[in-house]
């Protein structure tokens, strides 16, 4: 196993989480639902217990995708998270309250009352992906910072990722690219989320809401992905030579794509498969358009980060100074360490299995409100 | 206050707040699979219903455990910048692994145990309910490799080209997760929250005896609890041994600080409380010798010669290698002049392994604050043994059949839920203030590991922490208070 072998293997990875936690993005999505005025408390309420049984699985996953990013591409978890301070934890906050919401709502304890903890899901449900996603968006457009790894010997300011302004990751709402990418996201979690609980629960006048809020979030989620990926086409990039010197290059990702067929299609199937299930949530009887959706996801996520990282290109750069840009090489860990992991990994597609197996078990049967209504087992 | 002492005021409470919830989870977890596997075992419903209500408990708790625990994880990336870069290659992936080892098997099983009693076959919700457990213990192990890396950071070697500490081999990997350090801390943290599980789980129980309800109910529990406390009790004390075999070996400041020890010699005695000690006990605990020398807090800041007759350089000397090192470090990095780099790099690697206390600037800074590191672990042995010892007796009196007489045994036991929280927050602030002003003990002080952010802004951060976290610790109390006074629904109100 070469080194840079390693650093592709390990990016790919990366890639697939993110592409995971994207359409696993759905719990998110569902839970914009919990302020729809036309659903029942109990209707609400099997909304909440369906994604009751997966938030799990997406918050595990960003916790993972956090932590497999921190130890195969260190100078990234470095400089964005303690560069854009702001958007991380404002992305965190989001998540902590999320994570309490569930199991605290419906408790009369609670201090707060159940409305409270519904409107702190429904703004996990927004800003999540849209942060996300946005942040996904600098790596396209650029951040503001500086790597110096010689700052270490300078004891007045030895910190070696500087942030160039005050606001902290906050200004990257001002670019317009980054936030079409937040957008998109978003838009695309209440899709996955609509789809979802189409798919997962029992009920007529639900199902009826689902294909309708699918088909209002169709238009703006085109309008959004459509205008981002053309000006990502037709941008300027950020290459890199062999010996490491970062430049800028006109089509740099359209050249990326046409250089890596593979990517191309992924895309192309990726964005045929999420089409498909918005075919069937909006316009078919068919209930099954979250099982298009999901891998549609992951294919078009992960070959947006192979268009960012892969064929030279610098995945997370500065706009501030150019050769502080991070690449792939530049930004990874030790060999040993990418290798051990990469025999971590292998354990992978066992985790995947049981999770799969659990999730089979569970639902079985669809949740239906005599479900809700009688079983004590619910949040 | 700089931005130095807020990121360690907010990292610190961050993970205080994440071992309120943590421990229980350990304990709980252990509990409530005995009592299902009993369930199974026995066919009886009793035991089914013993285990859905500290399920129940075990749920409310588990939420805030996971919302403190992300906050943990991001903080090493947006407060700790530089630490994240410079020994990310060794911390990373111990935390990599977690994710995929043991985070899945949590969440995915938690949600099988909760909401499956219906759904699948009492076989595969008992193995739930057990994985459940067992990825939370497996979570602490890595999380726990991580930190015994921080206290003893072995297999590793620096990098002038990345300028950072990288993994030395593929072996050295076996190095970092058998690190000794690593193993005692796993068992001493785990067991202890047996020791928190199983006296929550009687104190409970004895409210529920004093109240005159669900007495069966409580009896049993109780039974099962003080003895998953017991085995926890007598594992902390043991493993508690080699942590301080390990602080002796790897962090000598630290145990000069637990013990107060101004200055050290051979055969030193234990200091139980100040003006109480006994003989040549530190010596014969910390180096297994009668006379053994151990140093105190003045030796280390002099230079001294160990047990082993190893010369240990003064603080300043280091501090003046160190700061060779870093010199040579910067030429390193800034000339294109093969010979030059040649140089550097020569006088790097001879003074390379104080490189760390070459960012200090006095030789106390090698002091952590003493008098809270002292009472912190007097406090932690004290109420440690206070919590066993009422732990033995509530299963002596369960022997006794005297549960019911010793109601001023019941009123300690829920007395002692507290204590043990306390016990377990004292041992924190023993490993983590003991190790002050390290990161990574003797490579990289808290005031280089830190992010270029504003006082300002790690200040706000902590205050909507601090506020949020007080807030869910608030509700999730008056929610354990209201489910432990509605009571389990395994028979009705005999009162």
């Amino acid at each position: 196993m070469t080194y840079v072998l390693l650093q592709n293997y390990w990016w790919i990875l990366i890639a697939l989480l993110g592409g995971l936690l994207v359409a696993l993005m759905f719990v998110q999505g569902a839970n914009l639902h919990l302020g729809n005025r036309s659903l029942s408390d109990t209707q609400k309420r099997m909304i909440l217990n369906s994604t009751g049984r997966k938030w799990e699985l997406t918050f595990t996953t960003l916790v993972t995708f956090g932590g497999a990013f921190f130890a195969s591409f260190p100078l990234f978890y470095s400089t964005s998270f303690g560069g854009a301070y702001w958007v991380w934890v404002l992305l965190l906050i989001t998540f902590v309250f999320q994570a309490v919401a569930y199991e605290f709502q419906n408790k009369k304890e609670n201090l707060l009352g159940v409305q409270s903890f519904r409107v702190a899901l429904m703004a996990n449900g927004l800003l999540a992906p849209f942060l996300v996603g946005t942040a996904v968006g600098t790596f396209f457009t650029g951040s503001d910072f500086t790597v110096n790894k010689v700052a270490i010997t300078d004891p007045s300011a030895p910190v070696i990722s500087t942030w160039g302004n005050a606001w902290h990751g906050l200004e990257a709402l001002g670019q317009y690219h980054a936030v079409l990418l937040g957008c998109t996201v978003m838009f695309l979690a209440a899709i996955l989320g609509s789809l979802y609980i189409l798919n997962n629960v029992d009920d007529e006048h639900i199902q009826a809401q689902m294909r309708r809020s699918v088909k209002l979030s169709i238009g703006p989620f085109l309008f959004f992905f459509l205008s981002w990926t053309v000006i990502l086409l037709v941008r300027q990039g950020y290459a890199v030579n062999p010996e490491g010197v970062i430049y800028m290059e006109p089509f740099k990702y359209l050249h990326n794509l046409l250089a890596m067929p593979a990517v191309l299609v992924m895309l192309l199937v990726g964005v045929v498969l999420v089409l498909i299930s918005l075919w069937q949530g909006a316009f078919s009887a068919s209930r099954k358009g979250i099982w298009f959706a999901m891998p549609g996801t992951v294919l078009v996520v992960m070959s947006v980060f192979f268009l960012a990282g892969f064929n030279d290109t610098a995945y997370y750069p500065s706009c501030t100074d150019l050769q502080s840009s991070l690449t792939l090489d530049n930004s990874c860990s030790s060999y040993f360490t990418l290798k051990v992991m990469t025999f971590v990994s292998c354990l992978i597609p066992f985790v995947v299995a049981y999770i799969a197996y659990a999730w089979y078990q569970m639902d079985r049967k669809k949740i239906t409100a005599q479900e809700i209504e009688s079983t004590p087992d619910k949040y | 206050m700089d931005v130095v002492i807020w990121s360690r005021i907010q990292f610190a409470m961050t993970a205080a707040y994440h071992w309120l919830f943590v421990p229980l989870t350990l304990g709980l977890a252990l509990v409530m699979a005995v009592m299902e596997t009993l369930y199974v075992v026995k066919k009886d419903e009793f035991w089914k219903k013993t285990a859905q209500f500290w399920i129940k408990l075990f749920a409310i708790n588990f939420a805030v455990g996971i919302a403190t625990g992300i906050i943990l994880e991001f903080e090493f990336g947006t407060n700790w910048s530089n630490y994240s870069w410079m020994v990310g290659d060794m911390f990373g992936a111990p935390l990599a692994i977690e994710g995929i080892l043991a985070f899945f098997m949590e969440a995915t099983f938690f949600a099988v145990m909760f909401f499956g009693w219906n759904k699948v076959s009492p076989k595969f919700h008992l193995a739930s309910t057990w994985l459940t457990g067992i990825g939370a213990t497996i979570s602490a192990y890595w999380i726990l490799v991580a930190n015994g890396w921080m206290q003893n950071p072995v297999g590793t070697t620096f990098n002038p080209d990345t300028v950072r500490s990288e993994m030395a081999s593929a072996a050295a990997f076996w190095e970092v997760i058998s690190n000794p350090v690593a193993v005692s801390k796993f068992c001493h943290s785990v067991t202890s929250g047996w020791v928190t599980g199983g006296i929550f789980v009687v104190g409970v129980s004895a409210w529920y005896l004093l109240k005159n309800r669900h007495s069966e109910f409580a009896r049993k529990s109780l039974l099962v609890g003080a003895i998953v406390g017991l085995v926890g009790s007598g594992a902390v004390m043991l493993s508690g041994d080699s942590s301080g075999i390990h602080a002796a070996e790897f962090q000598p400041m630290k145990l000069a600080a637990a013990e107060g020890l101004e200055d050290g010699g051979n055969g030193a005695a234990f200091t139980i409380v100040p003006g109480i000690k006994v003989p040549h006990m530190l010596s014969l605990l910390a180096t297994h010798d009668w006379n053994g020398f151990v140093p105190g807090i003045n030796d280390i800041l002099n230079g001294y010669t160990d047990h082993e007759g190893n010369v240990i350089p003064s603080v300043a000397e280091k501090m003046a290698m160190g700061r060779e090192a870093l010199d040579a470090l910067a030429i390193y990095r800034s000339t294109e002049d093969p010979e030059i780099k040649a140089e550097a790099l020569e006088q790097l690697n001879a003074n390379v392994q104080y490189m760390g206390y070459g960012h200090l600037e006095k030789p106390e800074d090698v002091v952590p604050p003493v008098g809270v590191v002292f009472w912190a672990f007097r406090f932690m042995i004290g109420l440690g043994m206070l919590v066993a010892l009422v732990l033995l007796l509530a299963l002596f009196a369960v022997w006794k059949d005297k549960l019911a007489d010793w109601k001023w045994l019941l009123w300690a036991a829920i007395l002692c839920i507290p204590l043990a929280y306390l016990a377990g927050q004292c041992g924190w602030i023993v490993a983590e203030v003991g190790r002050q002003p390290w990161t990574i003990q003797g490579l990289l002080p808290v005031g280089v590991a830190i992010s270029s952010l504003s006082a300002a802004a790690v200040q706000t951060t902590f205050i909507v922490f601090l506020a949020v976290f007080a807030l869910f610790l608030v509700i999730e109390i008056r929610i354990l208070i209201g489910a432990i006074k509605k009571g389990p629904e395994v028979e009705p109100l005999e009162a």
